[in-house]
């Protein structure tokens, strides 16, 4: 773990940018040859704990985005991702290369984690409880994680829930939140005061913009959570509002399951973890067309008695 | 960029020959070893080893739980391949065709050092000839398919090669490879299979299931190593053959016997490789008689392929990997390709290769959300 002070100078060597960032319950090392991508990444990830470059420092990743070299970036100038000189994405425009670093981190953590479970889902905590959001990406998610999030509830994770197959506990990340289209509006309106990056064409067509974190979520990145909801959210143009109904908990556990990576590969263990975290969860579907309603009815959900 | 460090090159090579060393790591070092055994697909190995030596405690925490955290990701795929292996197993059994394990599910079945901490993708089995066809048709029977592929592909499979086109299970994708020998049809090894299917042996998880003699095993598994273009598991195979000779070799007439297999099998080249290299980058204690009786195996230039072999048998990491590295590794692939095809199959083989590469046929993931179905 980085425990090393933060240095308030930003670590340049040679022209590029490379800073270890702690993340959570990783080290990542960053490094670009990119000037705006480094400047991007001083901003939205202020706050995390950080360490110089030149330090002799453990990091769980080493990853990078750089310009693509050779004859072809003279016409067409772009970026790519590396961890340890593997590149699984094909190479973006530059403009693009935040996406490129954002899409590289979550597909770090989910292809090389094995230690404790990494679902596919939003995570918020209030009071200690912690709401698990599971849900295809575009089904509003991340819109719902960010309403939440500036409603006072804490950001652990808006794409990637970190399960612990030791005590079931949450751990946070505390990164970027990723806003397509529709939300990026949606959210300017509930959390006028927050930073967000300006809109790069998404891969999938439109625009993505990334939120940063909320300094207390930041601050807190090292405390875990324990979850005590499950609400699956689906946005849909034309319910009244928001509607919550009660989910059975083996839905719940399917959905959670398949959102799940390499999840065959726990075993039992896995299995466990998972079931155990559906026992202990009130589990719920949210449709909404309206996010003022959905994040009233989590605190209905988070609020109510609690009945098993 | 200044000269490659060459200690930090042989980090993770040197760590498997001498696991003591791990006690003197630094945190640095813990940093580029972990990145090596990744790149090498060698990190849940690399667990049992230190597991092997008592050495948990001097592997720091944040280290460990990537290293233990493999480990039972391969248990569980162990445990997978045994099941599996059942299930290639019974249609076989059926169409009253012999299985021969080779390879990954051959260590798993036969319960041997290398299935430890191992990664497996295929099963391949090897079948007599004459009994390709039959194994084949019940294979798919039981819910194997062959991927579609074109007429030329196809040939080369069938004609060519020593394996039919893999089989894909319909539902649980996993994949058989029928064998009918262990090296290519037009390679310049000319090999008997039927001796290796004569001396093969029931494997110890199951003995209505073979697998091949000790010395059998060990020189096959050397001549895909050596034979082979491609080195991205190249150190893995190395560490498995590290294993099995370590496991083997207390086995007394162990080594006189490899060495009498390797000239009864025509597989003197890849034996002396195999007792060269595993004893150099790996410290396997191969006796002296031994090596010095495979001098006899030894290559035309001896010295230009130790060169090219200890820059092949790295970790597939930046950090082992520079231009000289590259230029080796692309002067084995065309020696793998001479070894495998005479010229006249072999041009118009790589020619069309390299046209369906422009042509963008690889598949790569788009940034976002990783793809959970694969």
């Amino acid at each position: 773990m980085a425990t090393s002070p933060a240095l308030p100078s930003p670590a340049r060597t040679g022209g590029r940018f490379g800073k270890y960032l702690g993340i959570g319950p990783f080290v990542f090392f960053v490094s670009t040859d990119i000037p705006p991508l480094a400047a991007m990444i001083e901003t939205l990830y202020d706050g995390f704990p950080i360490a110089d470059a030149s330090a002799a420092h453990f990091a769980d990743f080493h990853v990078g985005v750089n310009r693509v070299p050779g004859l072809r970036s003279i016409v067409r100038r772009q970026a790519v991702f590396d961890i340890d000189g593997v590149r699984p994405f094909f190479p973006l425009a530059t403009g693009q290369a935040l996406m490129m670093l954002e899409g590289g981190l979550n597909w770090t953590i989910a292809e090389n984690t094995s230690f404790c479970l990494v679902i596919h889902a939003g995570v918020v905590e209030r009071d200690g409880q912690a709401i698990v959001l599971p849900a295809p990406s575009g089904g509003g998610k991340s819109t719902l994680t960010a309403g939440l999030v500036h409603r006072g509830w804490r950001l652990l994770s808006d794409e990637l829930a970190l399960l612990s197959l030791e005590d079931g506990m949450l751990s946070a990340l505390a990164r970027p939140i990723a806003l397509k289209n529709e939300s990026i509006d949606v959210i300017r309106r509930a959390a006028p005061n927050s930073w967000m990056t300006p809109p790069m064409p998404h891969i999938e067509g439109g625009n993505v913009i990334y939120l940063k974190p909320p300094a207390d979520s930041v601050a807190r990145v090292n405390e875990r959570a324990a979850p005590a909801f499950v609400v699956a959210p689906r946005y849909q143009r034309d319910v009244p509002g928001a509607l919550a109904e009660p989910k059975s908990k083996p839905d719940a556990f399917k959905e959670l399951a398949e959102g799940t990576y390499r999840f065959s590969l726990y075993g039992r263990r896995g299995f466990e973890t998972l079931a155990g975290l559906v026992d202990r969860s009130q589990c719920y579907d949210v449709v909404f067309s309206d996010l003022d309603a959905a994040i009233e009815a989590c605190d209905r959900i988070t609020r109510s008695p609690r009945h098993r | 960029m200044a000269a490659r460090d060459h200690q930090a090159e042989q980090l993770l090579r040197a760590v498997l020959a001498a696991p003591d060393k791990l006690g003197k790591l630094s945190e640095r070092d813990w940093d580029l070893l972990l990145r090596q055994a990744r790149a090498s697909a060698l990190v849940g190995r690399l667990a049992h080893v230190i597991e092997q030596y008592g050495l948990v405690d001097v592997v720091p925490a944040t280290v460990w739980r990537h290293l233990a955290g493999e480990q039972r990701f391969a248990q569980r795929l162990a445990h997978d391949v045994r099941q599996e292996v059942e299930r290639v197993a019974e249609p076989l059994r059926q169409a009253g065709v012999g299985v021969v394990l080779l390879k990954g599910a051959a260590y798993v079945m036969d319960d041997l050092p290398p299935a430890q901490g191992r990664n497996f993708s295929d099963i391949d089995i090897l079948v007599p000839r004459a009994d390709v066809a039959v194994a084949e048709r019940f294979l798919k029977i039981a819910g194997w398919r062959s991927k579609e592929l074109d007429r030329w592909d196809e040939r080369f499979y069938r004609a060519w090669m020593h394996e039919v086109p893999p089989l894909i299970h319909r539902v649980r994708e996993s994949v058989v490879d029928l064998h009918h020998t262990i090296v290519p049809q037009t390679a310049r090894i000319r090999l008997d299979a039927r001796l290796l299917l004569e001396a093969a042996r029931p494997a110890a998880l199951d003995p209505t299931i073979k697998v091949l003699a000790p010395a059998d095993m060990v020189l096959h598994a050397a001549t895909h190593l050596f034979n082979e273009g491609e080195f991205d598991r190249g150190l893995r195979d190395l560490a498995d053959l590290d294993l099995l000779l370590r496991h083997f070799g207390q086995t007394p007439g162990f080594w006189s016997m490899l060495l009498r297999r390797a000239d009864q099998l025509d597989l003197r080249q890849p034996a002396w490789y195999l007792l060269r290299y595993t004893a150099r980058f790996l410290g396997t204690p191969v006796p002296a008689e031994t090596l010095r009786q495979a001098m006899r195996f030894a290559p035309a230039m001896p010295s230009v392929m130790d060169r090219l072999f200890a820059a092949a048998l790295t970790p597939p990491h930046p950090s082992c990997r520079g231009m000289q590295a590259h230029l080796a590794l692309m002067m084995l692939y065309s020696r793998a390709h001479h070894l495998r095809l005479p010229l006249h199959l072999l041009i118009p083989h790589l020619l069309r290769k390299s046209f369906k590469r422009g042509a963008g046929v690889t598949q790569v993931d788009q940034p976002g959300v990783p793809n959970l179905n694969r």
